[in-house]
């Protein structure tokens, strides 16, 4: 008996523990970067092009970075719920609830879900020089595009699932199709297609991997989707490789801008989440 | 009333094939990156290129072995560092603690889970590498950069952990309370609850949520490039520089152009990284989905 109370209070300490470090390791990430970058962040910073060469540093800021990255994410998220609605309805009403290809779908969709930016950058870098295509703005959004799917699909399907057959029956009998539900469908689900949406939006503005191939780098804004853009992650990237100063701190900078984008969405991603999920028919 | 008919036909027709086109991106990935692959696997045999250790593009000698390495060695330290943590948090979450105490903690793990790869590369550069150089070398009586495998396996375990976390919740919260409460009419504790019933109830479960993890920290780039060194020499020590393969795919994209072999290596590269992300991904989702089911 003593020995099991010995036993449970170790284990609980190790759990304290544990939950300690995990929010050392929130605090430590999120400080590190704020207390490198923050004091750097200043309104010509986040209002200028790059000044001189790339490597070379000089004044100005990472403009072409804040919208390179609103661009290719803007772009990436509109086709991204363009195509994955109709699946997520297609899934959810078209199909029998225990159908083998819905089945494989979800799976193809978990798996598509797994498999890292790199590889679908290296997919798109193929693709494009198949199709006699460069890096470009269009490029990187297709690719996020692509990444983002995935995110979108599983995390509205999730939802979706929970949907009583009871209110697509009141519908049907009431003489509309199955395509005439969509309105029903899509209000009832309209929180998740909400935190779909900010998931993706965060996940593809962080990412880097897949635009690296793909979307390439410049310190111009781009005019056309056939020019080279930059991107937040990548601009910190590189910047923190060049061994002038002054440009490290622009990437510390754009660090700081990266994290608080990813900050304020996931904290709105909660809000919506707690305010809007009683709105939906249990 | 035909036309509405009409509609929906038409409607479900163009869905099926968005979904059926966006399933054949798996299978067009894979045939897409083994062709490109291919030329390589023509002229070096497979068992070659996975056991050579000389990288050397120009004289037409492509060793993946030191890449194999890094990688193992890298995820093999993420996971040790992330499961212990992952697991414990994510039983207090479920087992212990009060509603309260994870309404408190769920926003901090949606942060960690959404900070982008390259804010936990700078941090690697900006806490971990000198800590390692400075502090955890010396201690063992070596000198290094920072930049190893050890700061390495420390960044991408932490980027691991809210997967690993949200992944164990979701399998120990589909053990009934019935169970539980079984136990506990019968004097156990909480722990030995925990570690009797719901951990060995669920061991499937973890097992699937582990390789997914590891699936995970396989394909991490950025972070990975940020803080292990780049070297491409098989580390015999956690104090050693590394070249795990996904940063060998980003250093080289740029160079790669020039000569058809080397990119055709790359994507090979690219190739190995989508066969066991995807083995490993099929294994544990068809396992998790079974468990959910039951």
């Amino acid at each position: 008996m003593k020995r099991s109370i010995f036993e449970e209070k170790v284990f609980k300490a190790l759990m304290y523990a544990a939950i300690a470090l995990v929010m050392f390791f929130v605090a430590s990430v999120v400080l590190s970067v704020f207390k490198r970058g923050l004091p750097l962040l200043s309104w010509e910073m986040v209002s200028q092009l790059p000044g001189g060469g790339f490597y070379m540093g000089g004044g100005g800021g990472f403009l072409n970075a804040i919208v390179g990255s609103v661009y290719i994410v803007g772009g990436a998220t509109i086709l991204g719920l363009i195509i994955s609605i109709p699946v997520v309805f297609f899934l959810n009403v078209y199909l029998k609830p225990y159908s083998k290809f819905g089945f494989v779908a979800r799976l193809a969709y978990d798996v598509l879900f797994g498999i890292p930016s790199i590889v679908y950058g290296a997919f798109g870098f193929t693709i494009m020089i198949y199709l006699g295509l460069r890096a470009s703005l269009l490029g990187g959004t297709l690719v996020v595009t692509l990444l983002i799917i995935p995110i979108f699909i599983r995390s509205m399907d999730e939802v979706a699932k929970t949907i009583p057959s009871d209110l697509m029956e009141a519908a049907y009998s009431l003489g509309s199709t199955r395509w005439e539900t969509i309105g029903v469908i899509v209000r009832q689900i309209a929180p998740a297609i909400a935190t779909a949406t900010l998931l993706s939006i965060g996940r593809a503005i962080g990412d880097a991997a897949g635009v690296m191939f793909t979307a390439g780098f410049s310190d111009r804004i781009p005019t056309s989707l056939s020019q080279q853009t930059a991107t937040l992650p990548l601009s910190v990237y590189f910047q923190l490789q060049s061994p002038s100063l002054e440009v490290q701190d622009r990437a510390y900078a754009a660090a700081v801008v990266l994290t608080l984008i990813v900050l304020f969405l996931s904290i709105s991603g909660r809000i919506i989440m707690n305010r809007f999920s009683r709105n939906k028919i249990q | 009333m035909n036309r509405r008919r009409l509609k929906d036909r038409i409607a479900g027709y163009s869905m099926f094939i968005l979904t059926i086109s966006s399933l054949f991106l798996v299978v067009a990935m894979g045939i897409g990156l083994y062709m490109k692959a291919s030329p390589i696997l023509q002229e070096h045999s497979l068992w070659d290129l996975l056991s050579a250790s000389e990288w050397k593009p120009m004289k037409n000698q492509f060793g993946f072995f030191p890449f194999l390495m890094g990688t193992l060695w890298v995820s093999g330290l993420a996971l040790i560092i992330a499961i212990p943590i992952s697991l414990l948090t994510a039983i207090y979450l479920t087992e212990y603690s009060h509603s309260m105490v994870r309404r408190f903690v769920y926003p901090f793990l949606d942060i960690l889970a959404g900070l982008p790869s390259v804010i936990y590369g700078v941090w690697g550069m900006l806490l971990i590498v000198p800590w390692v150089a400075n502090v955890a070398a010396p201690w063992v009586g070596r000198s290094t950069t920072g930049y190893t495998v050890l700061a390495c396996g420390i960044v991408l375990g932490v980027t691991v952990i809210p997967l690993l976390v949200s992944l164990f919740i979701e399998i120990f919260s589909n053990v009934s309370h019935e169970l539980r409460e079984a136990t506990f009419a019968l004097g156990a504790t909480r722990w030995q609850t925990t570690k009797n019933v719901v951990i060995r109830k669920t061991a499937p479960g973890i097992v699937a949520a582990i390789v997914l993890a590891a699936s995970r920290v396989m394909g991490e780039t950025i972070a990975v490039i940020m803080v292990c060194g780049n070297l491409a020499i098989a580390p015999g020590s956690l104090l050693d520089a590394c070249y795990p393969i996904p940063a060998l795919i980003a250093n080289n994209y740029g160079e790669m152009l020039s000569m058809p072999l080397y990119e055709s290596a790359l994507m090979f590269a690219a190739f190995i990284l989508f066969f066991v992300v995807l083995v490993f991904n099929l294994f544990s989702r068809l396992v998790l989905k079974k468990i959910k089911s039951e």
